[in-house]
């Protein structure tokens, strides 16, 4: 095959595979962050709050998601739960499975960050007559918000790409138009290397849209 | 009518007795000015007050409120709130938050705890701002201000909640000398409107122009206490002495 033919693959493919990448794996990567986002705030919280069974259920969440891979988790959904009666769609369990591993990971992240805020603040807070839970929501939150930001913001373009996994069980995303296009045209490095230039396209935009946030958080940070 | 009185206060961190039985009396309206080495517990002592840390044993009145201690005794949450709603802390590192201006920062207690209205709270603040001589400096972030204009935003943040007693953990200790000034002027002013405030402090000519009474820490307990002329003036206590005189080398 020729470089001219290359290009007017290139070409051809570009709109359904950009539009599947608009289509799925934005949403998919949208709702599992967010979800995943609040599933890590209440495992960090849980972990900080000292009551031993609620910190021994956030351990060992955050340590079997950790443990295993991704991969694994999301066949355990889709493929193995279909065993017990529980049949959960595609983009369902691709969904489930990045919230809990998004959770996990990024719990550590804000359990961090909050454990960053120095204690004279709690103790500021506390002095005027606050509770815990109105010093964490007034005081310490806002602050480790910040601390949290950068590293969330690098999670969160992972997230992106690893969506990619989410192909092998059959949701139609941006990958897998990839391999569909690559089986019609004969051509996997054309087809591959335009779906690695895309999702190029969305990471880079995410990473401007971050140190954008990243500046604007630090007008207030001595 | 004493506002605050402690009696045979212990406390224990870990193997390590860091007060051991401190009576103490607070009168109303009065200053008193807690010195002492470091490490003789007089922070401690002062931490106790508002309840930043548990007494192991004995017992501390402040106000309406009275509580007992032994180890393992928990305060209901209800009336550790209550308890420390009556006093006022500034703290040797100002602990501004940094996330909120220094109007915010006067306005946070007033509005999250005492549910004033932001007005209210506004208003409130900026008179307390006022007071402090920072009404100018309302709409600044804590890292704009130097380090007594940041105490001072503490004071007024204190003050704002209308606290019976203000504590001042060596409110000075971390500021550049030529600050110093500013931050005492301003406490100098609260007690002599009356204002019932406990001072840990290393400076003594505060102690000796605005005490009522100084009171001398040693190895976790009051080891004498009296009106500034006789801790300065006349005190035969030999710790006492080496204290004052290595202050002033």
């Amino acid at each position: 095959m020729q470089n001219p033919s290359w290009m007017s693959l290139f070409a051809t493919y570009f709109i359904p595979m950009f539009t599947k990448g608009i289509e799925v794996t934005v949403p998919l990567t949208l709702i599992s962050f967010v979800l995943g986002l609040i599933l890590a705030v209440l495992t960090a919280l849980a972990r900080l709050s000292g009551f031993a069974p609620l910190v021994a259920i956030a351990r060992f969440y955050v340590w079997v998601i950790r443990g295993t891979p991704l991969l694994v988790q999301l066949f355990i959904i889709f493929y193995g739960l279909y065993q017990i009666g529980v049949t959960i769609p595609a983009f369902p369990s691709a969904v489930i499975g990045f919230t809990l591993s998004v959770g996990a990971y990024n719990s550590e992240i804000i359990r961090a960050a909050i454990l960053s805020i120095p204690k004279g603040q709690w103790e500021a807070a506390e002095s005027l007559g606050m509770t815990r839970w109105q010093a964490m929501r007034r005081i310490i939150i806002p602050q480790a918000t910040r601390v949290a930001i950068p590293p969330l913001g690098n999670s969160f373009i992972s997230l992106v790409k690893d969506t990619s996994l989410a192909a092998v069980i059959t949701v139609t995303e941006l990958f897998h138009e990839a391999q569909a296009d690559a089986a019609v045209t004969y051509s996997p490095l054309v087809m591959y290397c335009e779906a690695a230039f895309i999702y190029l396209i969305f990471s880079t935009v995410l990473s401007t849209l971050q140190s954008r946030i990243e500046k604007r958080l630090d007008r207030f940070v001595a | 009518m004493a506002m605050i009185e402690l009696h045979n206060i212990h406390k224990q961190f870990g193997s390590l007795e860091v007060l051991k039985g401190v009576d103490l009396t607070v009168d109303a309206g009065n200053t008193v000015v807690i010195i002492g080495p470091s490490g003789s517990g007089k922070t401690t002592l002062l931490r106790c007050m508002n309840l930043l840390e548990f007494p192991t044993q004995g017992t501390l009145r402040l106000g309406d409120y009275t509580l007992e201690f032994q180890p393992g005794t928990r305060v209901k949450k209800d009336t550790l709130i209550a308890f420390r709603k009556q006093t006022g802390m500034v703290f040797q590192g100002y602990n501004l938050f940094p996330h909120m201006t220094a109007l915010q920062n006067v306005m946070e207690g007033q509005v999250t705890v005492l549910k004033r209205s932001k007005e209210e709270a506004r208003d409130k603040a900026l008179r307390m701002l006022d007071k402090v001589g920072l009404k100018d400096r309302a709409d600044a972030y804590p890292h704009q201000l130097s380090g007594g204009q940041q105490q001072r935003v503490g004071i007024a943040r204190a003050m704002a909640m209308d606290p019976k007693v203000l504590l001042f953990d060596e409110p000075t200790s971390a500021l550049d000398p030529e600050l110093v000034g500013d931050v005492l002027e301003v406490m100098k002013e609260l007690a002599n409107e009356g204002m019932t405030m406990v001072v840990v402090t290393h400076e003594m000519n505060f102690a000796r122009e605005v005490a009522d009474k100084v009171v001398f820490v040693d190895h976790g307990v009051v080891a004498e206490q009296g009106p500034p002329e006789h801790i300065f003036e006349e005190t035969t206590n030999e710790r006492i002495l080496q204290f004052l005189n290595k202050l002033r080398h």
